[in-house]
C-alpha cells in the first residue's frame, strides 16, 4: 500500500461538534465514555484543576516562610499544606496530567483506534478520579496529628512511626492510605493498558523499531507503572492492617519497623521519579525534532538509554536513605547505582542536543519550553549529582537544598516538558492554536518565576534549613533568601493565569490549526483536529519512524535509511 | 523580542544561579556568625571531609555544566532558523556511532571516579574506630526536645549538649549513640557534622570532633510532628577544664530547698509525672531533666531563652512558645505560677 492512502479522504471534512446535543446529554457522554481522547482530556483537565490547588497551598507555605517567626498559619495548617502540596502534585497533577497525554497520543501515533482495554481505561480515570476526591473530604472527614482537624499532615512519604495511631489519631493518615490505594489501582490498570496498547495495537508496518520515540518512552513508563505501584499499594495495606488490625509492621513501640516504610516507600517513590520524567523526555523526544528540523539523533541509542534508566532506577531507591545509618558498604552500593543512572540520562541530553546541531531551530513556543527544558534539566542532574555522593547528602538531604533539587526535576523538567505538550498538541485536540503571543509570556513569566523561586531556594538549604519546618530563627541569615523565593512564586502564578486564559481563550476564539501545523512527521498529524471518533477511517501504514516525512518527502523517505 | 536577547536571558539566568551561590557563600564569610549552620564552614572532621568531598563533587559538576551549558548556547543560537530562510528541510542526520561512544565512555569515567571519592570519605567517617579518651553520649529524640544521657558520668542533661573541645593532634571526639523514644527525628549540626537519624527501635550512632571552642547551632532535620521547627539543636563547646567543671556540677542532685511553696506545687502537681530533679521525689522522664535547669541557656528545646519571665509564660501556656507541644498547659493561678517559678530559677 502506497503512502500517498496515509491520509484517507474521508477524513478531511470537519468531525461533528457535539455541540448540537442538550446539555445533559453532552455531560453523561463525558462520564461514561470509554474513547482514548475523551479520557485524555479528563485526566487532563481533572490534573489542570488539582494543579492549581496544589499550587495554591505551595503559596500558603510560601507567605507562611516569607519571614521568620511568621503567623499566616499555624504549625498544623503548615504541616497540612506540605503533606497535601506533595501528595498532589504527585499523585493528582503530575501522573493524571502525564497519563492523559499518554492516553491522548499514544494510539494515535502508533495508528490505533483506541486503547488495547477502553473500559479499563475508563476505569482506570475513575479511580484516579476518586482517589483525588476521598484525599480532599479529609478536609471535612479527618483529624490528624493530636486531633487538630482537617488534612493528612504526615508528609507526603508519610513515614513510620509518625502514621501510627498513637501519633496520628483520627482519621486523617486514612483519608491519605485510602486515597493513594484507590488511585494506586487505576494506574496499575492504565500502566497495564499502556504496555498492551504498545505492543498489541501498532498499525502495520511499525516494528519496534519503527515506533516513535514518544511511544517507546511511554511503553517504559508503563513498564515501570506495573513495576513501582505494587511496593507503595502492599505498604498501605500493611500500614492499614497495622492501623486498624492490630498489625506491627512498622509500629517501632511493638518491635515494627520504620526503616521497612522506608524502604517500600522508596522502592516505589524513586522508579516514580522516573514514571514522571520518562513521558516528559517523550514530549522532548517529538518536538525538538519537529522545531529543528530533522529526525532524533541516535534513536536506537535514546530507546537503550530508557530502557537502562528504567532498569537502573529500580535499585537506586536508598540514596533517599543515606541518612538512616546504613553499613558503609550500603552507603556505597547506591553510591555507585545513583551515579550510573547519570550516564544513560547524560546521553539522552547529548542526543536532544545532536537533535538540534545543524538543524533549523524554530522558536515556537512548544520548542521554547523544550530549551528551558534543557538547561534546567541540566541543573537538576547535576544537584542530583552531588545528592547521590552520600557524604555531601549527609549534609544536603532533608534541607532546602533537596527542596529545590526536586522542583528544579518537577518543575523546571516535568511541568516545562508538560506546557511544551500542551502548546504542541493542542491544536490536535481542540483543533485550534494556544495563542502565541500569549505562550510568549506564559513562558517568560514562569521562567522567571521559577529561576527567582527555585535556584534561590538551593541557597538557605547549603546554609543548614531543613524542610518542613513552619518557621525559622531570624540569626540564621536564611531570611533574604526566603524572601526571593516567596516572590518568585507571584510570577509563577502570573505565568499560570496567562495559560490558564489563553487555554479558554484559544478554545473558542484561536486561529483554526487544521490537520498538521507543525508540520510533523508523526501519524497523529495525519488526521483531523481534533481526531474523528476511532481517529482513522482506514487504518494507516508505515514504513518508518516518520510516515508523514516519508510521504511529504517521497524523494528522499526515511525508509531508505533506517 | 531578538534572538539575541532570548539568548543572552537564558545564559544570565544560569550565571545567576553561580553567582547567587557564590554570593551567598561570600556574604557568609564576610559576616562570620551570620551563617551559624553554614555547611561550608566545618569546624569538626566529619564536617571537614564532606566539605573536601564536596569542594571536588562542586568543581566537577561545575566543569560539566560549563561544558554542556556552552554547547547548549552554542547549538541554539548557531542553528536557529534564520530571517530569509530557503524554506528547505536541513541534513537529516540520524546518528553517529562514534559520538554516542564518546560521550557514554566520558561520563562513565567521571562516574567511577566520583564513586572512588565518595566511597572513601564514606569508610573514613562510618567506620572510624573512636581513640581512648573518647566522650561517649546517648542522644534519645523526643517530640520536640533532647535528651542527653551522659553514661561514664552517670548523669542526664537535656536540650543543650556540652562537649569539650578535641585537638586534632591528640583528638578526644564525642561519640554519640542516637535513639528515639516516639518518631524519627535526624540530629543534624551542620559545622560539626552531616545529619544521622534517630530512629526507634533502631541505634544509630554519629560522632565529633570540634576544633574550636563555640556554640553551634542546628536543628531537628527529619519531620517528627506538630512542633518539628522548634526542636532546636545548641551544642556547647569547652575547653576540658569548662567541660569537666561542667560534668562535676551535673553530677550534683539538685540543691533546692525542700521547703519552699513552690516545690511543695511542684512535687505535688502532674509536674513530676514527667520531669525529674533529682534528689528529689520527681522522677518523670517523658519530659527533660530539670535538676540543673538554669545551667541552660534556653528553654522548650532553644525556642525560647531561659529567662524567669519566659520560664513562667511557659508553664502558663505553653502553646505561647511552641503550640503544640506536649507539655501542657498547668493551669496554676498567678500566686502558684509565681512560686513554681521562683523553685525552678533555684534549680541551677
Amino acid at each position: 500500500m502506497g503512502e500517498a492512502e496515509l491520509i484517507p479522504r474521508s477524513l478531511t471534512a470537519a468531525p461533528v461538534r457535539d455541540a448540537a446535543l442538550p446539555f445533559f446529554d453532552r455531560v453523561s457522554g463525558w462520564i461514561t465514555t470509554v474513547d482514548h481522547k475523551r479520557l485524555g482530556i479528563l485526566y487532563i483537565g481533572y490534573a489542570l484543576v488539582f494543579l492549581v490547588i496544589g499550587g495554591i497551598e505551595a503559596t500558603i507555605m510560601r507567605i507562611q516562610l516569607i519571614r521568620p517567626h511568621n503567623h499566616f498559619v499555624s504549625p498544623e495548617v503548615f504541616n497540612q499544606m506540605f503533606t497535601m502540596h506533595g501528595t498532589t502534585m504527585i499523585f493528582f497533577v503530575a501522573m493524571p496530567v502525564l497519563f492523559g497525554f499518554i492516553n491522548y497520543a499514544v494510539p494515535l501515533m502508533i495508528g490505533a483506534r483506541d486503547m488495547a482495554f477502553p473500559r479499563l481505561n475508563a476505569w482506570g480515570f475513575w479511580m484516579t478520579a476518586f482517589g483525588g476526591i476521598i484525599l480532599y473530604f479529609s478536609f471535612l472527614g479527618g483529624s490528624g496529628l493530636y486531633g487538630a482537624g482537617g488534612a493528612p499532615d504526615v508528609g507526603w512519604f508519610a513515614y513510620a512511626p509518625l502514621t501510627a495511631p498513637v501519633f496520628s489519631v483520627g482519621h486523617s493518615t486514612d483519608y491519605w492510605i485510602i486515597g493513594l490505594l484507590i488511585s494506586g489501582f487505576g494506574s496499575v490498570a492504565t500502566g497495564i493498558n499502556f504496555i498492551t496498547t504498545v505492543l498489541c495495537m501498532r498499525c502495520p508496518g511499525m516494528t519496534l523499531g519503527k515506533m516513535p520515540l514518544f511511544v517507546w518512552l511511554n511503553l517504559v513508563t508503563g513498564v515501570l507503572v506495573l513495576l513501582a505501584m505494587g511496593p507503595l499499594t502492599a505498604a498501605q495495606i500493611m500500614l492499614l492492617i497495622d492501623r486498624y488490625l492490630g498489625g506491627h509492621f512498622f509500629d517501632t513501640q511493638a518491635g515494627g519497623s520504620a526503616i521497612i516504610w522506608m524502604h517500600f516507600f522508596w522502592v516505589f517513590g524513586h522508579p516514580e521519579v522516573y514514571i514522571l520524567i520518562m513521558p516528559a523526555f517523550a514530549f522532548l523526544s517529538e518536538i525538538v525534532p519537529v522545531f529543528s528540523r530533522k529526525p532524533i539523533f541516535g534513536y536506537p541509542i535514546m530507546v537503550a538509554a530508557s530502557i537502562c534508566i528504567a532498569f537502573i532506577s529500580m535499585s537506586v531507591w536508598a540514596h533517599h536513605m543515606f541518612t538512616v545509618g546504613m553499613t558503609s558498604w550500603g552507603n556505597a552500593f547506591f553510591v555507585a547505582s545513583t551515579a550510573a543512572i547519570a550516564v544513560p540520562t547524560g546521553i539522552k541530553i547529548f542526543n536532544w542536543l545532536g537533535t538540534m546541531w545543524g538543524g533549523k531551530i524554530v522558536f515556537k513556543v512548544p520548542m521554547l519550553f523544550c530549551i528551558a527544558f534543557l538547561f534546567q534539566f541540566l541543573i537538576a542532574g547535576l544537584t542530583g549529582i552531588m545528592l547521590g555522593a552520600a557524604p555531601f547528602n549527609w549534609q544536603l538531604s532533608g534541607s532546602y537544598f533537596v527542596v529545590a533539587h526536586f522542583h528544579y526535576v518537577i518543575v523546571g523538567g516535568i511541568l516545562f516538558a508538560l506546557f511544551a505538550g500542551f502548546y504542541y498538541w493542542f491544536p490536535k485536540m481542540s483543533g485550534r492554536m494556544l495563542s502565541e503571543k500569549l505562550g510568549k509570556w506564559h513562558f517568560w513569566l514562569f521562567l522567571i518565576g521559577f529561576h527567582l523561586t527555585f535556584d534561590f531556594m538551593h541557597i538557605p538549604g547549603l546554609l543548614g534549613m531543613p524542610r518542613r519546618i513552619y518557621t525559622y530563627e531570624p540569626d540564621r541569615g536564611w531570611d533574604i533568601w526566603n524572601l526571593i523565593v516567596t516572590i518568585g512564586v507571584a510570577f509563577q502564578a502570573a505565568g499560570v493565569l496567562v495559560f490558564v486564559y489563553n487555554l479558554i481563550s484559544s478554545y473558542f476564539t484561536g486561529e483554526l490549526a487544521g490537520n498538521d501545523p507543525w508540520d510533523a512527521w508523526t501519524l497523529e498529524w495525519s488526521t483531523s483536529s481534533p481526531p474523528p471518533d476511532y481517529n482513522f477511517a482506514k487504518i494507516p501504514v508505515v514504513r518508518s519512524r516518520r510516515p508523514l516525512w516519508d510521504l511529504k518527502h517521497p524523494e528522499d523517505p526515511d525508509w531508505k535509511y533506517e | 523580542m531578538s534572538l539575541k536577547l532570548r539568548s543572552a536571558i537564558l545564559f544570565l539566568t544560569a550565571l545567576a544561579w553561580l553567582c547567587a551561590g557564590m554570593a551567598g557563600r561570600a556574604s557568609g564569610q564576610a559576616v562570620e556568625g551570620s551563617h551559624p549552620t553554614d555547611i561550608f564552614s566545618p569546624v569538626s572532621t566529619p564536617a571537614h571531609s564532606i566539605y573536601d568531598l564536596a569542594l571536588f563533587v562542586l568543581v566537577v559538576c561545575a566543569a560539566i555544566f560549563v561544558t554542556v551549558f556552552c554547547l547548549l548556547v552554542y547549538s541554539v543560537v548557531k542553528y536557529r532558523k534564520r530571517p530569509g530562510d530557503d524554506g528547505r528541510e536541513p541534513p537529516q542526520i540520524y546518528g553517529s556511532n562514534q559520538i554516542e561512544l564518546a560521550w557514554t565512555v566520558i561520563p562513565v569515567l567521571i562516574v567511577v571516579v566520583l564513586f572512588l571519592a565518595a566511597a572513601r570519605v564514606i569508610h573514613g567517617l562510618e567506620d572510624a574506630r573512636m581513640p581512648a579518651g573518647t566522650t561517649e553520649v546517648t542522644a534519645v529524640g523526643h517530640q520536640f526536645w533532647w535528651e542527653y544521657r551522659y553514661p561514664q558520668y552517670g548523669f542526664t542533661a537535656a536540650n543543650e549538649l556540652h562537649v569539650s573541645v578535641s585537638d586534632p593532634a591528640h583528638p578526644t571526639p564525642t561519640h554519640i549513640t542516637l535513639l528515639s523514644a516516639d518518631t524519627d527525628h535526624s540530629f543534624w549540626v551542620p559545622k560539626l557534622a552531616g545529619k544521622t537519624d534517630l530512629i526507634p527501635n533502631r541505634i544509630n550512632h554519629t560522632w565529633i570532633d570540634p576544633h574550636e571552642t563555640g556554640v553551634y547551632l542546628g536543628q531537628c532535620a527529619q519531620y517528627c510532628g506538630t512542633q518539628h521547627a522548634k526542636m532546636l539543636l545548641r551544642i556547647i563547646v569547652e575547653s576540658r577544664a569548662d567541660f569537666d567543671r561542667w560534668v562535676a556540677e551535673q553530677q550534683q542532685p539538685a540543691r533546692a530547698d525542700n521547703t519552699t511553696k513552690g516545690r511543695q506545687i511542684f512535687e505535688t502537681t502532674a509536674c513530676v509525672n514527667c520531669h525529674t530533679v533529682a534528689g528529689t521525689n520527681a522522677h518523670g522522664t517523658f519530659g527533660p531533666d530539670l535538676t540543673h535547669l538554669m545551667s541552660r541557656e534556653t528553654i522548650a528545646a532553644g525556642a525560647a531563652l531561659n529567662t524567669a519571665e519566659n520560664l513562667r509564660r511557659w508553664i502558663q501556656n505553653p502553646d505561647y512558645f511552641k503550640p503544640g507541644s506536649l507539655m501542657p498547659a498547668m493551669q496554676l493561678d498567678e500566686p502558684d505560677l509565681d512560686a513554681v517559678t521562683e523553685y525552678l530559677t533555684t534549680l541551677n
